[in-house]
């Protein structure tokens, strides 16, 4: 076999892609090629390395060079210089923006330096459509030591000892499903994998099965094995075409080697896996509504119990765990329950993965034990806010989260203290946000996306997040008043106390939750008619100062709705009345005499 | 393609392609081992750093010695090429020069197995950044 020198890890995950890392990637191969090293060096594509902000990544090992925002035409300076002269192509080094210097691998960038990838440990490492990779890395071992060595119920004992708990929101200790689902009696049962992910700016389980779809076909059938299930199902968005793909490839290559299909490893295990698209509706990440779709039928939630465990799929006894759960399967069995929960906080084991966007210098995918504070991931791993603004909150948990302050910024997260502190763990996305954003806007945002996404079935969901959503949108119009706050308030719970799903007896939180943090913004729109932030544009008033006005008449002459009126050479005024707010005078007078109030 | 039945069909898999994944493996913990840094410049390679380069990596895969090999640029001493650095985990770097396969083969029976110095070292006169 080949003995390479020198590996050259192209980023293919969605990020990169889109920013032209498979044309970079053919033109590194291409120039490695043309030079006559291609025994000497190999380049691989791998899945997310997490640092989307700075894509395409390169990574060259040995030497952990971490190049970032590498374009197609920079291979040919890349392998002219790193590869054949062993120099660092330094202008693509990443600039460590604290001291503004070049650093020269992934060692000593602090985003990486506080994270521990157990999740993700292979993504970003591994080629995901090479099996052998995978099993380079101890892939497929767990299924091994658990069908030849364990018994069913020592591995769900194992499971409960590593205190591994649901990632994709709820927090369910895994162990304990398992075994509720393996005590039910039927003829057929299933194990379903919920890659329907749906909160916005939340991509790891996207990450996990395009970086590394292998570890969640062996932890699928690890699960069957102990519930007693011969068939499982991933539930996955259309949207996901690459980790559709990939998955599929990985599939087929399980199969092609005996570890799915039957009598696995000669144990007399059988196991298949199915793929079911979903349409993209966020509801259907509840596991009722799930199964419903899987069904063809309405992706509508129902009430529980029956619990999916006693009567899910087609009827049967169904385990639904998430993506990123069963990612963190095989570890568990292979290093064993206690390394397992000696990572993490008291009643949170293990790691967490989450998605940082926003106003944050490195927007991308991170993992780091539970108990970490949000300091340390906004500030250490984040790289801090965008353009040296101020840190005002940050909304764990999407639409069905809350958002958290400069208060709670020392909090040590793990589902229990998130859910104290008022927000949720949901499934890991985190929106920074900086003092130009306005929190009534903020929440009006995630109440636009719960009245869309609402599946209508109940009414409370269907008819109060409209409603909730109509106040907010008179409260930013600045026309709110005092008791559209106590309504806002009372009407939120009543829709979480009473909506059928998840979704409806959530969907009020980031109203709740700036409500409770950011009260002095709400009275300002309400009291005031102002918005502190400036982001309310019917709060707002274009003026023209007289003094600068030179009477050019540029202003009048661009108002699409004639809203100003002056003598040419006399100071004109604005109409507040007629204007839209559209911003044209501002952009066109140049004397510097509109501004905004 | 065969199927893999048991642990030790996985196994075998995984030592198969040890190999190639070693390298990417090892890399993740560098200090942890023996780093050996080769100056690949033009004045290197015509000397044959290559070819110490390739002996390198395959003799100490073949004496099952963990061990990061790297290319670098120049060194400065040009007139010892071909030069190599060897790091022992814990220990200051030290530069070999006029190193050929012979010499590559005593640097790694006597210093890297057992820490014994040998003729041929060149005294390193500069600092590194890195320590700083």
């Amino acid at each position: 076999m080949t003995q390479y020198k020198m590996h050259l890890l192209v980023c293919g995950g969605t990020g990169c892609r889109a920013s032209e890392s498979e044309l970079l990637f053919q033109n590194l191969k291409h120039e490695i090629l043309n030079k006559g090293l291609e025994n000497d060096v190999q380049v691989i594509t791998t899945g997310c390395f997490g640092f989307c902000e700075k894509g395409p990544i390169v990574k060259v090992m040995p030497d952990n060079t971490f190049y970032t925002q590498v374009k197609p035409e920079d291979a040919i300076e890349i392998v002219a210089e790193h590869v054949i002269k062993g120099r660092k192509v330094h202008r693509l080094l990443y600039i460590n923006p604290e001291t503004e210097q070049h650093v020269s691998d992934s060692k000593h960038m602090g985003f990486y330096r506080k994270q521990l990838r157990i999740a993700l440990r292979n993504c970003g490492f591994i080629d995901p459509e090479n099996i052998e990779e995978y099993i380079s890395r101890d892939g497929y071992a767990a299924l091994a030591k658990c069908l030849t060595e364990m018994t069913p119920a020592q591995v769900i004992e194992e499971m409960k000892k590593s205190g591994l708990r649901g990632r994709g929101g709820g927090g369910f200790p895994t162990g304990l499903k398992w075994e509720i689902t393996s005590k039910s009696q039927a003829d057929q049962k299933y194990v379903v994998c919920n890659a329907d992910e749906g909160d916005p700016g939340a991509f790891m389980d996207r990450s996990i099965l395009e970086g590394d779809p292998h570890s969640v076909i062996e932890a699928m059938a690890i699960c069957g094995y102990c519930i007693g299930a011969d068939k499982g199902v991933v539930y996955i968005r259309a949207e996901y075409p690459l980790a559709v793909e990939r998955l599929k490839i990985a599939m087929k290559q399980a199969s092609e080697y005996g570890l799915l299909g039957k009598d696995i490893f000669g144990t007399g295990f059988n196991f298949e896996i199915d793929i079911r698209y979903g349409a993209g509706a966020f509801v259907c990440g509840e596991e009722t509504a799930l199964i419903h779709s899987m069904e063809g039928l309405r992706g509508e939630p129902t009430i529980k119990p029956p619990f999916p465990s006693v009567s899910g799929y087609l009827q049967k006894p169904t385990n639904v765990n998430n993506v990123e759960t069963f990612a963190n399967v095989p570890v568990i069995i292979n290093k064993g329950a206690e390394w397992f929960a000696s990572i993490g906080s008291e009643k949170s084991k293990g790691t967490k993965v989450f998605a940082l966007a926003g106003k944050i210098n490195n927007v991308g995918l991170i993992e780091v034990p539970m108990g970490t504070t949000l300091r340390d991931i906004i500030f250490e791993i984040g790289g801090g806010i965008k353009d040296g603004k101020k840190f005002k909150a940050v909304q764990t948990g999407g639409p069905s989260g809350g958002c958290l302050t400069e208060k709670h910024l020392d909090i040590q997260i793990d589902f229990d203290s998130l859910t104290a502190a008022g927000s949720m763990m949901g499934s890991g996305g985190m929106i920074v946000m900086d003092e130009d954003d306005c929190m009534v806007s903020i929440a009006k945002f995630y109440l636009d996306f719960t009245v869309e996404e609402s599946c209508g079935k109940c009414a409370p969901c269907r008819i109060g997040n409209k409603r909730l959503n109509e106040m907010l949108e008179k409260i930013c119009e600045g026309k709110g008043t005092m008791h559209d706050l106590d309504l806002l308030r009372n009407l939120s719970h009543v829709v979480k106390d009473t909506s059928l799903c998840g979704l409806g007896q959530t969907s009020p939180n980031p109203v709740l939750s700036t409500m409770d943090n950011f009260m002095d913004e709400y009275l300002a729109h309400v009291v005031d008619h102002k918005c502190p932030s400036g982001q309310c544009k019917a709060l707002l008033q274009y003026i023209i100062e007289p003094e600068n006005c030179v009477g050019c008449t540029a202003c009048a002459r661009n108002c699409p709705v004639n809203a100003i009126a002056g003598e040419r050479k006399g100071v004109h005024v604005i109409d507040q009345e007629t204007c839209i707010k559209c911003g044209a005078c501002l952009e066109k007078c140049k004397f510097n005499a509109v501004f905004i109030k | 393609m065969t199927k893999i039945t048991s642990l030790a069909d996985l196994r075998r898999i995984k030592s198969d392609v040890e190999v190639k994944m070693n390298l990417r493996e090892r890399s993740e913990s560098p200090e942890s081992m023996v780093q050996i840094r080769v100056a690949m410049a033009t004045c290197g390679i015509a000397s044959g750093a290559k070819i110490v380069m390739d002996y390198l990596v395959n003799e100490l895969d073949k004496r099952s010695i963990p061990a990061v090999v790297t290319q670098t640029g120049c060194m400065g001493y040009c007139y010892a090429e071909p030069t190599i650095e060897v790091t022992r985990p814990g220990q200051q770097p030290i530069v070999f020069g006029y190193v050929d396969s012979k010499k590559a083969d005593q640097i790694i029976e006597k210093y890297i197995k057992n820490g014994e110095l040998l003729d041929g070292i060149i005294p390193v006169n500069y600092e590194n950044i890195e320590g700083k």
